[in-house]
């Protein structure tokens, strides 16, 4: 850690105003408060500065991440070699998977790093580390099928449009990587939902088969065409196809204790989307419409498609999302209640989370606002009754 | 009056073109923009239609300006637009039948696009009639190059195709794993790119900036 320390000292000068990698500035100091809190101080008036600054609230979020992204690569590869009818062992099921998966990490870490870069450059600012965070939930939203040109135009259109035109990190008002995928979701529907998606159909490496035409529907899929599967373990620990990181609720699950734990997500927020999707499944299951959607089990939506991960790691999103303690409870109710309405109601699409939450991240301002507004008022008829 | 082609005759056609743009200036016109730019065709057709309606339109309230009651000269005005209009949606459905069906509403809908309205009151109501003509044709001309260059790209990105033309729809960048980009042929994709112009022009422009 020393040693490093002293070899950053070392070279910060050439990056510095007249050094000569001045053009390359906002890449080091990127890289320097990424390895070392900053020692930066104010100058000027009393400011309080709290001792975990949003480098280091990323690096929890990505490792909350970590359990879900490493069982998504395995399930990527149980999911091929379940239906290509192969025997594999562990190692070769999740090596066959990591490899599937790395190529959408690193096309989306680099687009999107790519773009920040520029425009930090650009505009003379410090690179903003919120991409830390989107570009790996990126690869963890889509199926395994997605080609990497269409993730890489995905990438960029959300960074440009849903990010840096309104100011960068923190300023923006949908979340990048459901931006991503709403994106892939309109643009190229063919490659993001259907049934040939979810399972990789290439050999990698000499790893697994190719093989064409291979099918694989989600149970959602599955429920908004024919019969709702029965519940069974597989969906909570998440031997199901579905887009990578999202299948494993144990997965999920952990990634949601270290949020919680470390106090990075707000368990308002998260606890009110299930008690609001709990709600409106039971709502449905009563009385909903007789389709097989609607009659599913409350706590299966619980567990199938994107509900948990939107849950825990999309609705908690501290940019995005309601920042009054009371309108945490409203917000991540809303979504957990429109996520099940579009399932269930909306023909089209099978999965209605990514929907539900940029809705809900349209209103969260207006939630925070009304919360406020409520507070005022209620305060202002305390003083007065007291006079 | 001036000559004909007096260098401020030929400003009052040529700054709404470019630097007065009513799109992407004065952003206007914008729900036509947006519903008729899936394809190229169409756009075309709907930027002829309103430059002639705003041409005419500008020239008749112009030549009638002064015999117009103040209190009435909205309800004048929309019946001048909605004649010309009704005679505009005869013709297209007469001669260019297929892209009647294509602009469907649109059409009648003329009657109601802000850049109409907006230069009979600016313009038209104030300026003698050859004016007027030259404001409506720049205005409908400026209206015209947006649509069409939206359109240009979202039927080039949307079904790979120019005025009907192949373009990318070949088996050889199908199989390369080329997709078209169902979002184009959206409207939110519409008002990206218009965004993406006017971010352009005030960009290049210093002068179109707000200094706020």
């Amino acid at each position: 850690m020393k040693a490093l320390r002293n070899y950053i000292d070392k070279i910060k000068p050439n990056f510095e105003e007249g050094g000569k990698f001045h053009a390359l500035r906002s890449v080091f100091e990127g890289f320097e408060s990424f390895l070392f809190v900053s020692n930066a101080t104010s100058k000027t008036g009393t400011h309080i500065h709290d001792a975990i600054d949003s480098k280091r609230i990323m690096s929890l979020v990505v490792i909350a991440l970590l359990p879900a992204l490493l069982f998504g690569m395995y399930n990527v590869g149980y999911q091929h070699y379940h239906a290509t009818g192969l025997e594999g062992s562990f190692i070769e099921m999740f090596g066959y998977g990591f490899l599937a998966v790395l190529p959408k990490i690193i096309v989306s870490y680099v687009v999107g790093l790519g773009i920040e870069f520029v425009v930090a450059q650009w505009k003379k600012e410090e690179i903003q580390e919120g991409f830390l965070v989107s570009g790996l939930l990126i690869p963890m939203i889509v199926p395994v099928d997605c080609p990497l040109w269409m993730l890489a135009v995905a990438t960029a259109f959300s960074v440009i449009f849903a990010k840096e035109v309104f100011g960068g990190t923190g300023m923006n008002i949908f979340n990048p990587a459901l931006i991503t995928r709403a994106f892939l979701f309109f643009a190229y529907p063919t490659k993001m939902s259907g049934d040939t998606v979810w399972v990789a159909s290439d050999s990698i490496f000499g790893l697994g088969k190719t093989v064409d035409g291979l099918t694989a529907a989600t149970p959602l899929g599955i429920a908004k065409v024919a019969e709702a599967p029965a519940f069974s373990w597989d969906m909570v620990i998440g031997l199901i196809p579905g887009s990578i990181g999202e299948t494993s609720v144990i997965a999920i699950a952990i990634g949601a204790v270290i949020l919680l734990w470390t106090g990075v997500a707000s368990w308002k927020t998260m606890l009110s989307v299930f008690v609001g999707g709990a709600f409106m499944g039971w709502l449905f299951n009563v009385i909903g419409p007789d389709t097989a959607i609607a009659n599913m089990p409350w706590y299966e939506h619980l567990c199938l498609g994107g509900f948990c991960f939107g849950a825990v790691f999309m609705a908690t999103d501290p940019v995005t999302s309601s920042r009054t303690e009371n309108g945490k409870y409203i917000y991540g109710f809303l979504i957990g209640a429109m996520a099940i309405i579009i399932r269930v109601l909306n023909p089209g699409y099978p999965e209605g989370m990514m929907l539900a939450i940029l809705l809900m991240n349209i209103f969260a301002p207006l939630i925070d606002y009304v919360v406020v507004q409520n507070n005022i008022s209620r305060r202002m008829k305390r003083a007065m009754s007291n006079k | 009056m001036g000559s004909l082609f007096s260098a401020k005759n030929k400003e009052v056609f040529s700054t709404p073109i470019s630097m007065n743009n009513p799109v992407t200036v004065q952003v206007l016109g914008i729900c036509s923009a947006l519903a008729v730019t899936s394809k190229l065709e169409p756009a075309i057709v709907m930027g002829l239609s309103v430059t002639i309606i705003t041409a005419f339109s500008n020239v008749v309230i112009s030549l009638i300006r002064k015999t117009i009651p103040n209190r009435i000269r909205i309800i004048v005005q929309l019946v001048v637009v909605a004649a010309l209009v009704t005679i505009v949606s005869e013709l297209l459905k007469a001669f260019a039948y297929d892209v009647s069906v294509q602009l469907s509403v649109y059409v009648g809908l003329i009657i109601t696009n802000c850049i109409l309205m907006g230069r009979l009151e600016a313009f038209a109501m104030a300026n003698g009639p050859w004016e007027s003509c030259l404001d409506g044709l720049g205005n409908g001309l400026g209206y015209a190059k947006i649509l069409v260059i939206v359109a240009f790209i979202r039927e080039l990105l949307g079904s790979g195709t120019l005025l009907g033309f192949n373009i990318l729809n070949y088996d050889a960048i199908k199989n390369a794993g080329y997709v078209n980009n169902g979002l184009m042929l959206m409207p939110p994709m519409a008002l990206i790119i218009v965004a993406c112009l006017i971010w352009y022009q005030r960009a290049k422009h210093k002068e179109l900036q707000d200094n706020e």
